[in-house]
């Protein structure tokens, strides 16, 4: 079976996001950049149904060579090699189309991400990619099996879960529930270093979206102290004043 | 700058977010002069889809098929495509919910459009055409410049506010074509949160964390929940160390939810929680530590014990329900 885990990188979670001057990026000083923690998720569930029943595990990431030391991560972690697509992420529809542009020279058989990256928080690329490859795609999918060559998966509906059986091959963006992170070992470390990271160039994709101006939320005015023996105040207040009861 | 709305149906009912998409669509089409579709699939009755008109849709198109009776994202996205060539839209709103983020992607693959996904309010401009959404998980906003011919927006739910209008909206039947490639996944079984109040679409959420000390503790935030009509939900170690089910999980790596009343008891308010909720309008944070980080993002506070607030809140509501 093969796998391809899609691997974007992301501020860290405790990041204190800021902006720069021109508003057109995000002020990326002091910060430290991550693996999407859903990626780590799939990528988890690939090298566990790996060990279960073999294959090979390949990570990718549409990015810049800061990208490299997060996909090293991913080497340590256990990926067996590493494509990295020499390109600046604009939207998940460009980022969806590189990858499956890689994908359609290697035939996965499955094919998972995050089920969103936590920066731009599109949820797209599972779904753009499914569409691209002509396979079917889980957006956000909690549970994944695979008996022969179908796929079990269980994922989240409005209002509940679903379980649905997929063919092989399909994209599937991992949810927490699918598998628990693992972090690197020593050993892990080690050989990460000699597993290849093969950098390729993009493909020719047309521009349908940016971002055109970053600003931060409006500053939260000032919490209103209730005192615990005055509790009627906080029912009287969210009646008359917030208008939320 | 005409406008089609997919307009969702769960168990052949709409919802509010459905209204909202609606209701969004047509101000978008009134400002350009121009008209709304919605497009329809699965076994909605005739009554229920013509009162999409009260939101602002002249013409519904409904698809009926059997084998589209439960979510298939690339058989729904087919539907969509074919319905917006049809009427020749500019503009494709869904809502940003599970299921129309399962679908919106691939509209805008088949269509080569740009997409909005998760816009929190109506484009600031039309040419260019731009979009507010939230980024950074709720830390940053971005305006989202869309260059493309067609535009699709995902529209959040509960960010947007109803309109209604007189009118009833006609129906015609409409048959997409499909293809077996369409079909290449097959639900087995849904599992409804049953009974309760779905945590994503809830206007109200009562919440609570580890400051409730264990899951025996927990009566009174269902019984508070209760009374408000809210859905409940808990912070992430809650979840991990199994006092409440994984469902209710909400922030960075759980849920996230957008209600107009957010009350938080017992929790701290790590920033990777408050990810998950400071899309909420108001909150109401209850904590014994008034250097609990929740209170800075809060709007409400008591700095107090939860196992003395509560049963006290809980009177007050029952008190305001008598009076109200
Ligand atoms: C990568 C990553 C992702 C994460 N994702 C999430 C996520 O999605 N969601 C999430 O919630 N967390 C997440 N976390 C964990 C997060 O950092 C916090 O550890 C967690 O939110 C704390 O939960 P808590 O507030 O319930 O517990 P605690 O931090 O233990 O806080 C309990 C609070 O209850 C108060 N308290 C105690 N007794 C009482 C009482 N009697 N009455 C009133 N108040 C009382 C205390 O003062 C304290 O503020 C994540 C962490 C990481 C590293
Ligand atoms: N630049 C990227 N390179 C590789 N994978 C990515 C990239 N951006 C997003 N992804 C994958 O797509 C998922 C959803 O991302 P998004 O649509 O941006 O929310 C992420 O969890 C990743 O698995």
């Amino acid at each position: 079976m093969k796998f391809l885990v899609c691997i974007s990188q992301v501020p860290d979670t405790t990041t204190k996001i800021t902006f720069t001057p021109d508003k057109k990026a995000l002020n990326a000083q002091g910060v430290q950049f991550i693996i999407n923690p859903y990626d780590e998720i799939a990528l988890t569930r690939a090298l566990e149904l790996k060990e279960s029943s073999g294959g090979t595990v390949t990570v990718i990431n549409v990015g810049q060579a800061n990208t490299e030391p997060n996909l090293r991560k991913a080497l340590a972690i256990g990926a067996d090699d590493a494509i990295r697509v020499n390109a600046e992420p604009t939207d998940a529809y460009f980022v969806a189309f590189q990858i499956a542009e890689v994908a359609k020279k290697n035939t996965y058989d499955i094919i998972l991400t995050g089920k969103e990256s936590i920066d731009y928080n599109g949820g797209q690329v599972p779904t753009m990619l499914g569409e691209f490859l002509g396979v079917p795609s889980v957006s956000v999918a909690t549970k994944l099996d695979i008996i022969g060559t179908t796929a079990t998966l269980e994922r989240e509906i409005d209002g509940g879960k679903e379980i649905l059986e997929s063919k092989l091959p399909f994209v599937a963006g991992a949810q927490k529930g699918m598998a628990e992170p693992r972090i690197p070992n020593m050993r892990g470390i080690m050989t990460a270093r000699t597993k290849p990271l093969v950098v390729v160039e993009p493909s020719a994709c047309e521009l349908l979206s940016s971002s055109a101006q970053f600003d931060l939320p409006a500053a939260k005015g000032e919490c209103k102290m209730i005192d615990p023996n005055n509790v009627g105040e906080l029912v009287n207040l969210l009646h008359t004043e917030a208008k939320v009861i | 700058m005409s406008v089609l709305v997919f307009a969702e149906n769960w168990d052949s009912k709409f919802k509010k977010s459905t209204y909202e998409a609606i209701s969004y669509g047509s101000e978008i089409a009134k400002q350009a002069g121009s008209s709304v579709t919605a497009v329809v699939i699965g076994n909605v009755s005739d009554d229920d889809m013509k009162s999409l008109g009260k939101y602002g849709a002249q013409k519904v198109l409904s698809v009926k098929n059997d084998k589209l009776n439960s979510l298939n994202p690339s058989a729904f996205a087919s539907a969509i495509v074919q319905a917006a060539q049809k009427e020749n839209v500019k503009v494709v709103v869904l809502s940003y919910t599970y299921s129309g983020k399962s679908v919106a992607g691939r509209v805008a693959v088949k269509l080569k459009a740009g997409l909005a996904a998760g816009a929190t309010a109506l484009p600031s401009s039309v040419s260019p055409f731009t979009i507010r959404k939230k980024c950074f998980s709720g830390k940053g906003l971005t305006d989202v410049a869309i260059s493309s011919d067609i535009k699709i927006i995902g529209l959040t739910p509960n960010s947007f506010h109803i309109n209604t209008t007189e009118g009833s909206a006609s129906i015609e039947s409409f048959s997409p074509s499909f293809s077996d490639a369409d079909f290449n996944s097959t639900s087995k079984e849904t599992k409804k949160t049953s009974g309760k109040i779905a945590l994503t679409e809830a206007e109200i959420v009562v919440s609570a964390g580890r400051g409730m000390k264990g899951p025996e503790n927990w009566g009174m935030i269902e019984q508070l929940a209760e009374l408000l009509g809210a859905a409940t939900a808990c912070s992430k170690p809650v979840a991990d160390v199994g006092w409440r089910p994984h469902h209710e999980h909400v922030g960075q790596t759980g849920i996230t939810i957008g209600p107009n009343l957010y009350i938080a008891i017992g929790i701290s308010g790590a920033i990777q929680h408050l990810a998950g909720v400071n899309s909420s309008k108001v909150m109401v944070v209850i904590n014994t530590d008034k250097e609990a980080p929740f209170f800075k993002a809060a709007t409400y506070g008591i700095c107090g014990d939860a196992f003395e607030v509560v049963p006290k809140l809980i009177e007050e509501v029952k008190k305001f329900k008598q009076q109200h």
